[in-house]
């Protein structure tokens, strides 16, 4: 339709120049979290790549597919590239950095070029890593525990463990950065009890990122100095202790989770109450719940060492610790389910991930409690219960509300809607995969199979069967969001500012917003979540 | 050309940052969480020393006795006077004096290549004496004394990496000394603007820290032997 | 000058100086208390000084006693959670040797 007119393309941080350059040297938190987000999802196929050879060994007793050696291999891998390079960073990397100086109505966050130092951080952390595995792997599992890993293991060691050294200083600039931007950075007006939880939930989590970081960061220095200098702190051979490792290691690795679950716990708060169009039930408990379970968290890691051969006085003390950490996470569903109630409800895409958010996030806490119980611990440790309780809160609950923040931001991001039909069916295939996939290993961890083994018993190979073919349809709900995203930039309907009709000052620029963020710094003067004033419109673009 | 205060001001002020109050606030704040992170990261070794010591104590006391006190307390002395000249330049970016900034971080220097100089004297004497971690540790003592040279080794092992994450995080330092001595040479600091400065002394104030601890703990540990 | 305000807080030089004495006394008095034989309290006494001297570097020196609230709860909270790495590690090694399988 020409017309002889012609309109001026408005200013938006993607056309603000095209060059190489002016992505690889920017300074903007949104063009640093779509470089965070292509990196991660590199990552996350790398990681979900092992994962399909894993399963495919699985689904014979026998371990026919590859060898022990490279079984051990695979599941090491897995693990580091989803943890260190997939979990920790996605919603504090890609969403938080999107988002949080736009929510607290900053034009960036306080340190940018300390932002895009952690992206090359985190590639120089990734190139170690991946080039270790091309090199071959390592074979110590993600937990690199010692003996094996500093004096026995004849893989990569080194190499693998300085990656993940490297990523952690990422992790623990970004935190740096989100801290000081919170305290900081606000808006006029925007108090701290007026601030959106998915800002108290990434505050919460970057405490654990600055506190916890550096003591996986000495651990593994100690662990490349063992074993390239034999100094034998953790050889029981040379009078050290193997379980020195595990509790310096454990201090970091433990709340390592709750930085992976509070940001999307946060995502979780944004979408249930856009989608229910209600206040928050209870904002300070939920805004004070991120912080205790951040605290909480740093005080239980030794239940990953109940059979380890800790004293059992220690034991006891962390079993009681690990059952009131607990208590926050219950907190936040109630009220979250509490802001259900009597809600106007919409089933968007977003919305569907947080109900799967919220069902699997409880199944997997519960079975933590489950964990936390030293009898029962002492039954289903180191067997696949272990593997499915924390599956279903890293994917069933972390893995769902990145999707759902990926979803919910998305008009945000690229201006562009994505097709609604489409995305509805990989939510349902992601729900019912994953279930599938990872429900049959509670009972198989029950009965009694270890993990980490590639051969088992011929009576567990029907559940593994199970498990593989549920994983085969998990993988398919996560290759359609790819194909129909990078769709829906070309295709897409233009999503203007406000596609969800949701309440905040991100929704309040332009889709998407022009580099400087604001025209003029906003002066904040409603409460959070103000839903009651923020006028029901028929939704009009993506259905 | 001499750039008054405020222009130096005003070219420094970010463009996300409503005023060089904010700016200023926002960095020192910075630099005391990237200190928090430094604290957790010596906090790992000192829990592994604390741990190690704890159970080897008598081993930990043979190893101790190789450290020579007077070298040791000297270095601690040496930071000291280090650290008072770094706070002095501080105070000269604050209250203008730009000259004597920079003679002051100068002589920081100084002090700070001193303390690397004795270390690497102490190092020297150590490595001679194969009072080093793996395959070529010896330590004839611990017969006579009653320990097991392994534990001896795991107390050397601790004296060296402490030590040494110190020294690096020294040589670091002296490396931001640098750079601020030349930032500050060419008149980019002024009363209104010395972030840098400010920040670049809490770092060198941390490490200062860090060896205020290490010296008792790994040099009196006790004095069986009398000296 | 319009930035007079913005400026901050400076401590005079006698200041530095003092705290400067008083860590080199401490210095020497760390080095002199290790000779004498106290048992279990030279630890505790070596830790107490150095705890004193690390808190007039901090406060001083640092100028964390004129800096922000939230600076200093900051601090406090990173020595908080040191003293929890440390103190909940020992919890593990200082009992390992309680519970024994002897049969009374």
């Amino acid at each position: 339709m020409a017309t002889a007119v012609q309109t001026v393309e408005r200013e938006t941080y993607l056309n603000n120049g095209y060059s190489l350059k002016s992505w690889l040297l920017t300074r903007d938190h949104k063009r640093i979290a779509i470089l965070y987000l292509i990196s991660i999802t590199g990552m996350f196929f790398i990681g979900g790549f092992f994962a399909m050879l894993i399963r495919l060994e699985l689904l014979t007793p026998a371990g026919d597919l590859v060898s022990s050696d490279t079984y051990n291999k695979l599941f090491s891998m897995h693990g580091i590239s989803m943890v260190f390079f997939f979990l920790i960073p996605s919603v504090p990397a890609v969403l938080g950095n999107f988002v949080i100086p736009l929510m607290v109505g900053a034009k960036d966050l306080a340190f940018p070029r300390l932002n895009l130092a952690s992206w090359y951080i985190y590639i120089i952390g990734a190139l170690f890593a991946l080039v270790s595995m091309v090199m071959g792997g390592v074979d110590t599992g993600w937990t690199f525990y010692t003996p094996f890993s500093t004096t026995y293991s004849n893989t990569h060691v080194v190499g693998t463990a300085l990656g993940v050294f490297i990523a952690g200083f990422s992790s623990i600039f970004t935190g740096l950065n989100f801290i000081v931007t919170i305290h900081r950075m606000r808006a006029p007006g925007m108090t701290w009890t007026r601030l959106p939880l998915f800002c108290w939930s990434n505050y919460a989590a970057s405490i654990i990122m600055v506190l916890g970081t550096p003591v996986i960061a000495i651990t593994i220095l100690l662990v490349a100095l063992e074993r390239l200098f034999h100094i034998g702190v953790f050889n029981p051979a040379l009078g050290g202790d193997p379980l020195l490792f595990q509790h310096l290691f454990w201090f970091y690795s433990h709340p390592a989770v709750y930085i992976m679950i509070l940001p999307g716990m946060g995502v979780i708060s944004e979408i249930v109450t856009c989608f229910s169009r209600k206040r928050v039930f209870g904002y300070e408990f939920v805004a004070l719940a991120s912080i205790a379970i951040a605290v909480l968290g740093f005080l239980v890691w030794a239940h990953h060492m109940f059979v380890a051969g800790i004293s059992v006085y220690a034991a006891l003390v962390f079993s009681l610790l690990s059952y009131l950490v607990a208590i926050p996470s219950a907190v936040k569903v109630f009220n979250w389910t509490a802001t259900l109630y009597r809600g106007s409800i919409r089933y968007d895409t977003p919305m569907l991930y947080a109900f799967g958010f919220i069902g699997l996030f409880t199944i997997g806490g519960l079975t933590g409690v489950f964990l936390a119980s030293l009898g029962v611990d002492v039954h289903v440790t180191d067997t696949y219960f272990v593997v499915a309780h924390f599956h279903y809160v890293m994917v069933g609950g972390m893995v769902l509300a990145y999707m759902a923040g990926l979803h919910f931001w998305w008009p945000k991001m690229t201006g562009k809607m994505y097709p609604e039909g489409w995305a509805k069916l990989s939510a349902l295939l992601v729900f019912v995969g994953f279930n599938l996939t990872f429900f049959p290993q509670f009972i198989l961890g029950y009965m009694g199979m270890p993990r980490r083994y590639h051969a088992y018993p011929p009576e567990f190979q029907v559940l593994n069967v199970l498990s593989t073919a549920g994983a085969s349809v998990l993988a398919m709900g996560y290759v359609l969001p790819m194909i129909y995203f990078l769709w829906s930039l070309r295709y897409g309907e233009d999503a203007g500012p406000n596609p969800w009709n949701a309440v905040g000052l991100e929704w309040m620029t332009p889709s998407p917003p022009p580099t400087h963020n604001f025209d003029e710094t906003p002066v904040v003067t409603w409460e959070a979540y103000d839903y009651e004033h923020q006028p029901e419109e028929e939704v009009s673009v993506g259905h | 050309m001499a750039t008054s205060d405020i222009e130096i001001a005003e070219h420094a002020l970010q463009h996300h940052f409503a005023s060089m109050d904010q700016q200023r606030e926002t960095s020192t704040f910075g630099m005391w969480l990237f200190l928090v992170t430094e604290i957790m990261f010596f906090g790992g070794l000192f829990c592994a020393y604390l741990v190690y010591r704890w159970t080897y104590y008598q081993a930990f006391v043979e190893g101790s006795q190789t450290m020579n006190i007077w070298l040791g307390a000297t270095n601690t002395a040496v930071l000291i006077c280090s650290s008072l000249t770094m706070a002095l330049a501080v105070r000269c970016a604050q209250t203008d004096k730009r000259k004597l900034m920079i003679v002051l971080l100068l002589i920081t220097m100084v002090f700070g290549l001193a303390f690397l100089g004795i270390k690497a004297v102490e190092y020297h004497e150590h490595w001679t004496n194969h009072q080093f971690p793996g395959p070529n540790f010896q330590f004839d003592a611990a017969e006579a004394a009653g320990v097991n040279p392994q534990n001896v080794q795991i107390y050397f092992s601790l004296y060296w990496a402490m030590t040494g994450l110190h020294a690096l995080h020294m040589v670091i330092g002296i490396g931001l000394v640098t750079w601020i001595v030349i930032a500050g040479a060419r008149g980019m600091y002024s009363a209104d603007y010395y972030s840098p400065v400010e920040n670049v002394g809490l770092y060198w104030h941390f490490v200062d820290l860090v060896w205020i601890y290490l010296f008792p703990l790994l040099y009196l540990i006790s004095k069986k032997h009398g000296g | 000058m319009a930035s007079e305000e913005h400026r901050q807080h400076v401590l005079p030089a006698s200041i530095y100086v003092s705290i400067w004495a008083i860590l080199m006394f401490l210095t020497g008095l760390t080095v002199f208390v290790s000779f004498i034989e106290l048992h279990n309290w030279n630890i505790v006494l070596a830790l107490v000084i150095a705890t004193i001297k690390a808190t007039l570097v901090v406060l001083f020196f640092m100028h964390l006693y004129y800096s922000s609230k939230l600076t200093k709860v900051t601090v406090i909270v990173a020595i908080f959670f040191l003293f929890l790495l440390l103190a909940l590690s020992m919890t593990d090694y200082l009992t390992r040797g309680w519970l024994t399988n002897q049969i009374h």
